[in-house]
């Protein structure tokens, strides 16, 4: 090799200038790095180190019309976990389950939850007993990543009597989270799954807040204190309802275990609803935190359907509680006045063409007026007055009443009456020629192609209860929304609401449900269901001539509608602090 | 044949605050919220260093001359035992897969690829040092290639891509020293750049025309420049085809060091954590042992690869300029031993010695700022490792000896 002094010196300092401009080079990238973008990186290592555990902020507190609560938060605890991915929490829940007992299931729905947002604590136990929390609290140091918080659980002081309006909560669906209406709501967040809960979603949820976790890159919790100022959470501000807790629970003791079927109880001359009640009934306490398998077999397998809302939900053959809405048709149009006498007396029944037609009181009701025929309920003459009023009028009619419509009542389970939109019903269900004008019989006296929900019956009687505007039936809402659907004289008014009255009297169909000192006006109804029996129906309001209370009861497979004229004054003399004539017979 | 000789305190100075540093920062590397293994390593750190300042004092009292008489049986006892590694080897840490590790009977003892690098220094010197010219045609490096091809070629099978990189540090370093034109290294180095810039067409296509100008220019044999044109097509063109044939891990390393942040969960993780490490240390740092993204276990191979990622995070920009700044003064120093040497061979090993050094730091620091892809290179009196320690400090005591045979005053701080 060369090695001339010169060579050798000139090599060295080619050497040292690379070297100096590598190192100059390095020096200026660290520069670049720790002094120039200094602020970003350490905020990027502040946001390492810290997991924000969301703190759920308790739900709103749902009142009474008195302040009684409804609805509150009690001190519960959850428990969640920090984990780097799947299979960690897999194992470390596995773990968990040698410990506590923890079902597979809750372990793959904890798993789901973590996919879902890996970020944030997953949610193990939504609602863990103290039991629960004190075994895990010993074996903290085993599982480093567990966190066991104190949340607050949603708790109904009267569960199960108010379980049909209020509804209950529950860890948010998968489906859920899809939707628009949940933007922003995170796996394992508790959310209103029906009734009130749901409705007011919005106001009862309140704002999360946050601390900050210290912790390391496997997510184990280093400390809790944390320089960061954490959020605290904001609870709900309070839902004053229109419910009177007393007579709610009144109500749900009438039914007590035996009876099933809906009612609703409203004031109407505002709407405000005073006790809804559906029964047979569930405990919505039981729902929170997740509801025990057991417990959902049994409400889903229940034949009497304890989930289903049987005031706005169910849907039954109005019967005889209709019989009011073809009188407003014929007196609104002037067909008939309450005076008026049809062309046959009542022999029972009914002769239209080749088919014949029973009155329910085989002996027949002779020659009536139409309060008469309110009275005593009777098919003959509705019949009649039916075939006069004429088919497409008294659907037009019928459709005017909102017989085909949603209460709008602010429960979000409610389904739409069902009632033919127009003559051409018949053609589409039947064919066009292939049903007869003996449709209009059956349309007359609340059944054939009818089915109404008891809340829209009771929505209907408002208006007859005041002045025609029917009153839309408000829960929570406060603001009295009425709407004219008829207009009648004031005498047609006084004369209708007198036969109302005279239901509930001597010779009337509910003749064993007077109140002592207090008019009842209503009507009872007997629907046709099938072989398993009618449906009973009331609606009816007191005191007649200046309603404060306005009570509609349907009694599934209850038989005759005076029994639901029982329950119905039950309640009426129970909210107005007088005595029924006759003791409430309720079965059980 | 020992002789005394004048101290070269300058770099034994160096040499020590760098080991010190080194050994400290592997202590802070220790100190975690959740105690690990490596909170003890730091013992074992100060106690090999010591072993190699012992070794560093033995081989001061020997002679250059010795040195390289040891060469060819060291080279072939190197060897030897690189190629019972592809038998024997065994993996440990973050490098499980690599069978890079002496063990007997279950211990490890060490692993040769870094005492071959100074074997391999001391062989290619003894080698480049016979010749009487520089090489000035390719044909001419067939004896230092191999003399570098066939360890590496063995540390390649392990696989190890840390080391390999170094000792084509060290062959370019030697032959530059050695005298061999520019040209010709760019020539030698010509199909690796062809494999680096075959991922895009156009780069390669621009590199290519270059080297065919180049090539004309130099005026190589033809056989050579038939040669290197076909090999840089091959490099160009197979590169896309061995990236197949890469494992996973080479090629996500490979692909992270193209862009961090594309699945920082998994392996941009190491590097990004260790960018935010750095960066969050600003001028001053954390304090010692102090480092947050260390104490809760963000950073990596903390106390090996990502080691001067605790030196950024700890002690800042002033911590890690003073440590480049050392570093500097080490290869300054080395180069300045190899100018003055008494004999081609004490001046291309310590040339040698300086490049892999170098290689090692800038790789290694480089790494930690994204500026190098993660090649698993540990650095040089940092990185937690006894046979690297060992090794280091073989070369400074190699270092010492050819300083105080060479002209001019050994201890003088310049020159």
């Amino acid at each position: 090799m060369s090695i001339h002094p010169n060579d050798i010196a000139r090599r060295a300092r080619i050497a040292r200038i690379t070297l100096a401009v590598l190192f100059v080079t390095l020096v200026g990238a660290f520069f670049k790095t720790q002094v120039l973008e200094h602020d970003r990186y350490k905020l990027q290592s502040q946001e390492n180190r810290l997991r924000s555990i969301p703190l759920p902020a308790p739900r709103g507190i749902i009142y009474d019309r008195h302040g009684a609560i409804i609805a509150e938060n009690l001190p519960g605890y959850s428990v969640s976990m920090l984990a780097t991915n799947a299979d960690s929490l897999r194992t470390a829940l596995h773990q968990l389950a040698t410990v506590i007992t923890l079902p597979s299931d809750q372990i793959d729905a904890a798993v789901k939850r973590y996919r879902r947002d890996p970020n944030r604590p997953t949610v193990i136990i939504a609602d863990a007993s103290l039991d629960v929390v004190s075994v895990l609290e010993e074996h903290h140091i085993d599982f480093p990543r567990l966190i066991i918080q104190s949340v607050p659980k949603r708790f109904y002081p009267d569960g199960a009597a108010v379980a049909s309006f209020v509804g209950y909560t529950g860890e948010i669906t998968d489906a859920d989270l899809n939707m628009s209406q949940y933007q922003g709501y995170k796996p394992g967040q508790l959310v209103g799954k029906g009734g009130l809960e749901k409705e007011y979603e919005k106001q009862l949820r309140g704002h999360e807040g946050v601390r900050y976790d210290e912790v390391d890159a496997r997510n184990r919790v280093v400390r809790q204190a944390s320089a960061q100022v954490g959020l605290n959470p904001e609870s709900a501000p309070p839902l004053y309802t229109n419910i009177d807790l007393d007579l709610q629970k009144f109500v749900a003791g009438i039914f007590g275990d035996s009876l099933q079927g809906g009612v609703i109880v409203m004031d109407p001359r505002n709407g405000g609803v005073l006790a809804l009640y559906s029964a047979p009934t569930f405990d919505p306490n039981r729902f929170t935190g997740g509801i025990p398998a057991d417990y959902w077999h049994q409400l889903v397998t229940d034949p009497r359907r304890p989930l289903v809302n049987k005031v706005v939900q169910g849907i039954y053959p109005p019967g005889s509680t209709f019989k009011l809405v073809t009188t407003v048709i014929g007196l609104e149009s002037g067909l008939v006045s309450l005076d008026s006498y049809m062309p046959e007396p009542c022999r029972g029944g009914f002769q239209y063409g080749s088919r014949y037609f029973r009155c329910w009181d085989k002996n027949g009701h002779g020659a009536l007026t139409l309060a008469q025929a309110i009275e005593v309920s009777c098919d003959t003459y509705f019949y009649q007055l039916g075939l006069k009023i004429g088919l497409s009028r008294l659907i037009a009619g019928g459709v005017t009443l909102g017989m085909r419509e949603r209460t709008s009542i602010d429960l979000p389970e409610e389904k739409r009456a069902r009632f033919p939109y127009a003559v051409d019903y018949y053609n589409k269900v039947f064919g066009p020629g292939r049903w007869s004008n003996a449709e209009i019989l059956n349309l007359a006296i609340g059944q054939g192609a009818d089915a109404q929900t008891v809340v829209n019956m009771a929505r209907f009687y408002t208006a007859l209860a005041i002045d025609g505007q029917a009153a839309q039936p408000q829960i929570a809402k406060q603001r009295t929304e009425r709407q004219p659907i008829f207009h009648l004289t004031q005498e047609q008014m006084d004369g209708l609401r007198t036969a109302l009255a005279g239901v509930v009297a001597a010779g009337g169909t509910a003749a064993g449900s007077r109140i002592q000192g207090v008019m009842l006006a209503g009507k009872t109804g007997t629907a046709q269901a099938g072989e398993k029996g009618n449906h009973a129906w009331f609606v009816g309001f007191a005191p007649a001539q200046q309603p404060t209370i306005l009570v509609s009861v349907m009694l599934e497979y209850g038989g005759h509608g005076s029994r639901a004229a029982h329950i119905a004054s039950a309640i009426v003399a129970h909210y107005l602090k007088v005595a029924p004539v006759n003791a409430v017979q309720t079965e059980g | 044949m020992s002789r005394r000789i004048v101290v070269d305190y300058p770099l034994l100075i160096i040499a020590i605050l760098l080991s010190l540093y080194g050994v400290s920062v592997v202590y802070s590397a220790g100190q975690t919220d959740v105690p690990t293994f490596v909170s003890t390593l730091y013992k074992t750190q100060a106690l090999w260093l010591l072993i190699g300042m012992a070794a560093a004092y033995w081989i001061t009292n020997t002679s250059v001359r010795f040195i390289e008489w040891v060469a060819w049986p060291a080279y072939l006892a190197t060897l030897a035992l690189l190629a019972s590694l592809l038998v024997l080897g065994t993996g440990a840490g973050a490098n499980g897969h690599m069978r890079s590790w002496l063990a007997i009977g279950g211990h490890r003892l060490g692993q040769p690829a870094e005492l071959a690098k100074i074997t391999v220094v001391l062989m290619l010197g003894k080698v480049l040092a016979e010749r009487r010219e520089a090489p000035t045609s390719l044909l001419d490096l067939w004896k230092p290639a191999l003399v570098v091809g066939i360890p590496w070629t063995l540390i390649m099978l392990q696989p190890d891509l840390g080391s390999s990189i170094a000792f084509i540090g060290i062959f370019f370093g030697m032959l530059y020293w050695s005298g061999v034109p520019w040209p010709l290294l760019l020539l030698l180095a010509s199909p690796i750049i062809s494999l680096v810039l075959s991922f895009s067409t156009g780069l390669w296509g621009a590199w290519f025309l270059i080297l065919l100008a180049l090539v004309l220019w130099y005026k190589p044999y033809l056989v050579e420049g038939i040669v290197l044109m076909v090999s840089n097509v091959a490099t160009g063109v197979v590169a896309p085809l061995l990236w197949e044939k890469l494992a996973p891990y080479q090629q996500n390393r490979l692909k992270v060091f193209l862009d961090p942040s594309a699945d920082p969960r998994a392996s941009g993780y190491h590097v990004l954590q260790s960018k935010i490490a750095i960066g969050s240390g600003g001028l001053v740092g954390n304090g010692f042992t102090l480092g947050t993204q260390k104490r809760s276990g963000f950073l990596p191979e903390q106390h090996t690869d990502f080691i001067f990622s605790v030196v950024g995070e700890e002690l800042g920009f002033i911590g890690v300029t003073v440590a480049i700044a050392l570093f500097l003064a080490l290869f300054l120093r080395a180069t300045r031993i190899a100018s003055r040497a008494n004999d081609p061979f004490g001046g291309l090993v310590a040339f040698g010695l300086m490049s892999c050094w170098l290689v090692h730091v800038v790789v290694n620091v480089g790494m930690t700022l994204n500026l190098m892809p993660i090649t698993g290179i540990p650095l040089p009196f940092f990185s937690y490792g006894g046979s690297f320690m060992l090794a280091s400090w073989l070369a400074i005591g190699v270092l010492l000896r050819i300083s105080g045979e060479g002209r001019g005053e050994a201890g003088a701080l310049l020159a």
